[in-house]
């Protein structure tokens, strides 16, 4: 096959990595020509959202993706916190504020809701449920309801009440962020992307003690000794030899382009395993906040967990402790195995340094405030857009501006009332499924027409690529002293020059900086909450954000955020107390999109571009570039729909 | 199940790795421990490990998250890395599978090749039947590749609310027409592991059952295990004497809420939801969403995304009666 001519290369499904995606390779000869990258499952979920309250909307929200658990659910929240605080600072009409016998006066019941009957009475406040018998004479009342703040019923009461999320709720959250964080860049790195660069069966040659020399020579992380790398030879040589390989049969061991010595590859898969027994403990953060993991729980205005140190129910010296120790489990592996592995991994990959960038225009929306105040001035992660690699110009990028962001259908699978050439900002958005492929089951996609799941996402008109390796440059342009540190002593140990970073290679290794950076924010984040804690301050929920007699009537807001994968938002329309318009522009269609209106490549597009293939029955190549990316395909796909009116056309073909 | 005599039995693999047969005991007790099973079955639980092939398992990925395969990720007991060294041979599974594209496909075909009538089949994700074209994996629709996959299956198992019952695509108004695995694959032993997503133990100690028995366990009129639904969370929630005492949170981060009272005026849907959160707990029992200080959203329970607000409470706690529950072997009140 390698010696024939390939007019069109199909892999699909593209594994280790979240939901479905498929890539199709026009090749001359072994090189590719044209890539195509197509998201090929579509569920629904923001016309599933329609018509919900959006104090749920976190819930429906977060499950576009079980990888990533949390990020939609924080965005969400966001974006329904930025609705109801835009609707105060504007002095919009609340629903509080209407009179008896009008809609409105708790969760209104707008027309055309299509779940009138989750729009009940707030909690704790219907009828029947609060009679005067209800405690018993043994109960220690805790408070009486009537001294808390209640629900304000006009502008000017809500112009002098505290307005802000609780700096704690905050810092919780950028907890539980930076867990997914660093939790996701482990994962992705040993058990997503690394058989694209380790051959587990070439392992089996290797010499236990170069390994351990090898090991000891690059960390001082202590499972290194010889026994450790023989036994766990031995358990490879097992595995191997028993014929079922497993999740390890079928792929390209012995492939040419698997450049690591046996020792690497032997040490490499050790970590393999001992990070599988260690991101399950990290995620516990996320369960002492948020109760699980996947998908922790979220709360508009606030967190749900309360601090609170008597009791056996909240946030106690018990947690903090546990939280503590994670911290250091999460350091330990980060410096001691993550980034000491990405170099010396790197070092023998340094042709992939120069190939795999694409599009050369990196986006961030920015995100974690240091201080937990929320305030952009603040954020670990500075927001902005940098085109062509001109690092020395850092454009501002405003979300609500409907000339910046915009999403085009021209190559997906929808309808646009507009015509499909259009670009509408979120806000705008509209969407009619509208499945035009081949008829499953098919050979190829007809790709000079629609042919994906997945909308294209545009700045400024310009494709975009989101994730580590803009973060990283964002920071580098905005002369950030502790990145420049870190990616100029990585690049210098590797002796590659800064321009490395536009590749493959170089947005794998943005992602292991990246951990480091965000480490230091956990420290911080940690410390700040223990001080807060000392000095008796333990808000951590706003209640005005609860309670829909504060709500504007009709609003919008727009909630975005750093997710592992890259810049995240999440617009949103309330009106009468329900949802009207939900649409997420993820960081996979950024990435993953097809092309534009004008025939311009997405990142995947662009940077599979020019790659030559060993041999094209097995393309490693393609996997190693896509995989550097991190695709999050079910964040990727997603319906949009202007209002709440059945806009929805399914077209059968 | 067969022992294939070329190939070491999991005891043998484990004494290679310094396991002593103590600590395969130990290992097997545990599992026993997990599901609910009398000290009894730890010997035939042994019997079935030290002498099974690994059986073939092939996962399928419909609409889905990936969640569910998240959380089979996280369990500890028996530890993903031990099921899928150790134990199965786990020959489908995008997520984590080093083979892509047509080696994937070829992977799940030679499975259904050489292990018909052997192999387990493991679902995450709705099924769309609105249009062939909603979901496909290498061309191929998700209907058809459940259909040719569990064609020769010993078993299937629905793991996560959207293949137990569709879950979140087929809420209202369900725009792909997403339906459950059972509603496609009627000919075959199903069970559902429901949850959004499913505990971690709770996946990995069904299958671990499965691998023990040859067979599925006990089931309620979900066909969900009892040894894991077969209670209430409300019935087993540690907060239970305070609903009883009437002692009820009224906003979060209220004085009720810090002292732990019970969530049922903000929402929790624990009366009305089965699933082991509140005695098997998340992350090595770490905690559960009210544990937390979350109301329980009823995520292991068919519809729950159109039964209500998260946080509208159930009904005035006047109107909770004690009833027996349908096909339940005694269990609590719903």
């Amino acid at each position: 096959m390698a010696e024939q001519r390939t007019e069109r290369l199909v892999v699909d499904p593209i594994t280790r990595i979240e939901g479905h995606l498929r890539i199709e390779a026009e090749l001359n000869g072994t090189t590719i020509e044209n890539a195509y990258s197509s998201g090929t499952s579509v569920r629904g979920i923001e016309i599933i959202l329609q018509g919900r309250d959006p104090r749920d909307a976190w819930a429906f929200a977060q499950r576009i993706c079980g990888v990533c658990t949390l990020v939609h659910g924080i965005a969400s929240v966001r974006a329904v916190e930025d609705a109801i605080r835009t609707g105060w600072q504007n002095g919009a009409e609340l629903a509080g504020s209407r009179g008896p016998g009008r809609e409105g006066g708790g969760p209104p019941q707008g027309a055309g809701q299509r779940r009138p009957e989750a729009m009940g009475p707030p909690p704790g406040r219907g009828p029947g449920n609060r009679g005067p018998n209800n405690r018993g004479p043994q109960n220690r009342g805790p408070e009486n309801r009537e001294q808390r703040a209640g629900p304000l019923s006009s502008s000017a009461d809500i112009a002098n009440a505290d307005q802000r999320i609780p700096v704690n709720a905050e810092l919780i959250r950028n907890l539980m962020i930076g867990t997914q964080f660093i939790h996701d860049h482990v994962v992705h790195f040993y058990h997503l992307h690394a058989l694209d660069w380790v051959d587990v069966v070439s392992a089996l040659e290797a010499d236990p003690q170069a390994t351990a020399t090898l090991a000891q020579s690059i960390s001082p992380y202590p499972r290194a000794s010889v026994g450790h790398f023989r036994d766990m030879q031995a358990r490879i040589r097992t595995f191997v030899e028993s014929g079922q390989l497993g999740i390890f049969g079928h792929a390209y061991w012995g492939h040419s382009g698997y450049n690591l010595p046996a020792e690497a590859n032997l040490m490499a898969v050790a970590h393999y395993l001992d990070a599988l027994q260690w991101q399950r403990e990290v995620v516990k953060i996320h369960t002492i906040f948020g109760g699980k993991n996947p998908h922790p729980n979220f709360l508009v205005g606030g967190v749900p967990s309360p601090i609170s140190l008597n009791s056996d129910s909240g946030i106690n010296s018990l947690r903090l402790s546990q939280v503590s120790n994670i911290l250091d489990q999460m350091e330990e592996f980060v410096e001691q195995v993550y980034v000491p592995d990405i170099i010396a991994i790197a070092s023998f990959y340094k042709d992939w340094a120069n190939r795999g960038e694409g599009l050369g225009n990196f986006l961030t929306f920015g995100d974690l405030s240091n201080d937990g105040s929320g305030n952009p001035a603040s954020f670990l992660f500075p927001r902005g857009a940098i085109l062509n690699r001109d690092l020395s110009t850092i454009h501002e990028v405003d979300l609500e501006d409907s000339e910046q962001v915009q999403e085009f259908v021209a190559r997906s699978w929808y309808d646009y009332g507009s015509g499909d050439s259009a670009g509408l900002h979120p806000w705008q958005g509209e969407t009619e499924l509208n499945y035009t492929g081949p008829q499953p089951p098919y050979e190829q996609l007809n790709v000079d027409s629609a042919y994906s799941w997945l909308k294209s996402p545009r700045w400024r008109g310009n494709a975009m690529e989101v994730g580590p390796l803009a973060r990283v440059l964002m920071l580098y342009a905005s002369n950030d002293a502790y990145t420049r540190e870190l990616v100029d002593s990585s690049l210098s140990q590797l002796n590659l020059p800064i321009d490395a970073l536009y590749s493959t290679l170089g947005r794998t290794l943005a992602r292991a900086l990246e951990t480091q950076i965000l480490m230091r924010g956990m420290r911080n984040w940690y410390d700040q909450l223990l001080t807060n804690i000392k000095a008796d301050n333990t808000d951590t929920f706003n209640e005005l954000y609860f309670d829909p007699a504060n709500w504007p009537v009709d609003g919008r807001g727009v909630g975005f955020m750093e997710a592992p994968r890259g810049a995240l938002a999440h617009w949103l329309s309330i009106g009468n107390g329900v949802i009207d318009n939900y649409q997420c522009v993820v960081p996979s269609t950024w990435n993953a999109g097809p092309r534009d209106a004008n025939n311009q490549p997405g990142a995947y597009e662009a940077a599979l571009a020019g790659h030559a293939l060993a041999d094209p029955s097995q393309p490693l190549e393609i996997l190693r570039t896509i995989h550097s990316f991190d695709p999050c395909l079910a964040c990727a796909v997603h319906l949009l729909d202007e209002d709440g009116s059945e806009r929805l056309q399914i077209k059968v073909r | 199940m067969k022992k294939n005599k070329e190939q070491p039995s999991v005891d043998e693999v484990l004494a290679q790795h310094g396991v002593s047969r103590r600590g395969f005991l130990k290992f097997c007790a545990s599992i026993a421990s997990l599901m609910a099973l009398s000290p009894d079955a730890v010997p035939q639980i042994a019997s079935a490990l030290s002498n099974a092939r690994r059986p073939s398992v092939l996962w399928l990925p419909f609409q889905e998250c990936t969640g569910c395969t998240e959380s089979f990720l996280r369990s500890h007991t028996p530890t993903v890395e031990g099921l899928i060294f150790n134990s199965i041979s786990l020959d489908y599974q995008h997520t984590i599978m080093a083979a892509a594209g047509d080696q994937a496909e070829e992977a799940r075909r030679e499975a259904i090749r050489s292990q018909a009538g052997e192999y387990l089949v493991l679902v995450d994700g709705s099924i769309p039947l609105g249009n062939a074209g909603f979901s496909t994996i290498g061309g191929q629709s998700n209907v058809d590749m459940l259909r040719e996959t569990a064609a020769d299956a010993a078993a299937v198992i629905a793991i996560g609310t959207c293949a137990a019952f569709g879950g979140i695509p087929k809420a209202n108004p369900n725009p792909t027409g997403a339906v459950a695995v059972s509603d496609i694959i009627t000919d075959k032993p199903i069970i559902n592991i429901s949850g959004c997503p499913p505990i971690p133990v709770v996946i990995t100690a069904v299958i671990a059952y499965y691998l023990t028995f040859g067979r599925l366990p006990d089931v309620d009129e979900n066909s969900r295990p009892l040894a894991f639904y077969g209670n209430s969370i409300h019935d087993r929630c540690y907060r239970r004497p305070f609903f009883e005492r009437r002692q009820f949170a009224q906003s979060f981060d209220d004085e009720g809420a810090k002292a732990g009272w019970c969530l049922f005026e903000l929402g929790c849907k624990g009366p009305v939801t089965y699933n082991a959160c509140a005695t098997v707990k998340w992350n090595e029992g770490t905690s559960y969403p009210i544990e937390a200080g979350h109301p329980c959203l009823g995520c292991s329970e068919p519809d729950f995304w159109d039964a209500g607000g998260f946080y509208q409470g159930l009904f005035p706690w006047e109107f909770y009666t004690a009833r027996p529950r349908p096909g339940g072997p005694g269990q609590g009140p719903r």
